[in-house]
């Protein structure tokens, strides 16, 4: 292992961060729910009367963000994503977060930041296998193949 | 009130996945690639959000009801079984193929970028597909 200096922001990720836990904090002490954005998402599929409506206001939210990040952030942190995956490949990625996400009854958020912070090892098992697979693909794909 | 709330949660969700640099499919990768040219900075995201996290769950755990008034309904499951596990591989392995989790494709769908609109199209069908399994 070397850690790629030229690439590593640990400011902006710090802050990132905090500001993905205030987020975290708000919901669950107004709005009394465990934010996870695979669940937010997936409860929508199919949208019940009753229930979409929060949903959508926190997806109309989440939507406006970039919106909202390009008038207010420098334009040194405007930077295009490197999104390297291909048409195919980012099919497949999709289908199986889409799937995996819902069996496994959460994703980075709800899992990997909510889950952690509740102290549950649910959770951290949820984590500790997405992590792993993560870095395995990676690995195979970086370095075997 | 709590459309406004949920509406501010997500904004602010938004800001910081584009601020850590979750949005960026090449960074998440840097993360993930542990045996080559490492890129820590997803470590410090989670981290941060963890903190502040653990103090407002904490309090959570105290209170009856929210401080607008409403249920607070706080994840009671401690299943662990095979669905919590295999379910999390896929994830991940769809997360280290692509460099997408459903939190950051949402934001760069709404950017614009029409790689995570694909992305996401596939995301919404293959939660779709588990729908179709599950109410068999």
């Amino acid at each position: 292992m070397t850690i790629d200096w030229s690439h590593f922001t640990p400011w902006t990720a710090l802050s990132g961060g905090l500001l993905l836990g205030l987020a975290s904090a708000l919901f669950i002490l107004l709005n009394g729910r465990n934010l996870g954005i695979s669940g937010i998402l997936g409860g929508l599929i199919p949208p019940k009367p009753t229930d979409a409506f929060w949903r959508l206001a926190f997806l109309a939210g989440l939507f406006s963000s970039p919106w909202v990040f390009k008038a207010i952030a420098p334009s040194t942190m405007l930077t295009a994503p490197r999104i390297d995956a291909g048409v195919l490949l980012l099919i497949i990625a999709g289908l199986l977060v889409g799937l995996g996400t819902r069996y496994g009854s959460g994703c980075t958020s709800g899992h990997g930041v909510c889950g952690l912070a509740r102290l549950s090892s649910r959770s951290l098992i949820a984590t500790l296998a997405f992590m792993a697979a993560g870095f395995a693909v990676v690995f195979i794909a970086r370095h075997l193949l | 009130m709590h459309r406004l709330s949920e509406f501010i949660v997500g904004l602010v969700f938004g800001l910081g996945l584009l601020l850590s640099g979750m949005t960026d499919p090449g960074k998440v990768l840097g993360f993930l690639d542990l045996f080559g040219q490492w890129d820590p900075s997803l470590a410090f995201v989670m981290g941060g959000a963890i903190l502040v996290a653990f103090f407002a769950f904490a309090l959570a755990k105290k209170r009856a009801s929210t401080f607008l008034g409403g249920a607070l309904s706080l994840p009671t499951s401690n299943v662990i079984d095979k669905r919590l596990v295999i379910g999390s591989l896929l994830f991940g392995a769809g997360w280290g193929l692509a460099g997408f989790c459903p939190g950051p494709a949402l934001v760069s769908m709404a950017a614009g970028q029409e790689k995570a609109l694909i992305f996401v199209a596939a995301m919404v069908l293959g939660m779709v597909g588990f729908e179709l399994v599950e109410r068999r």
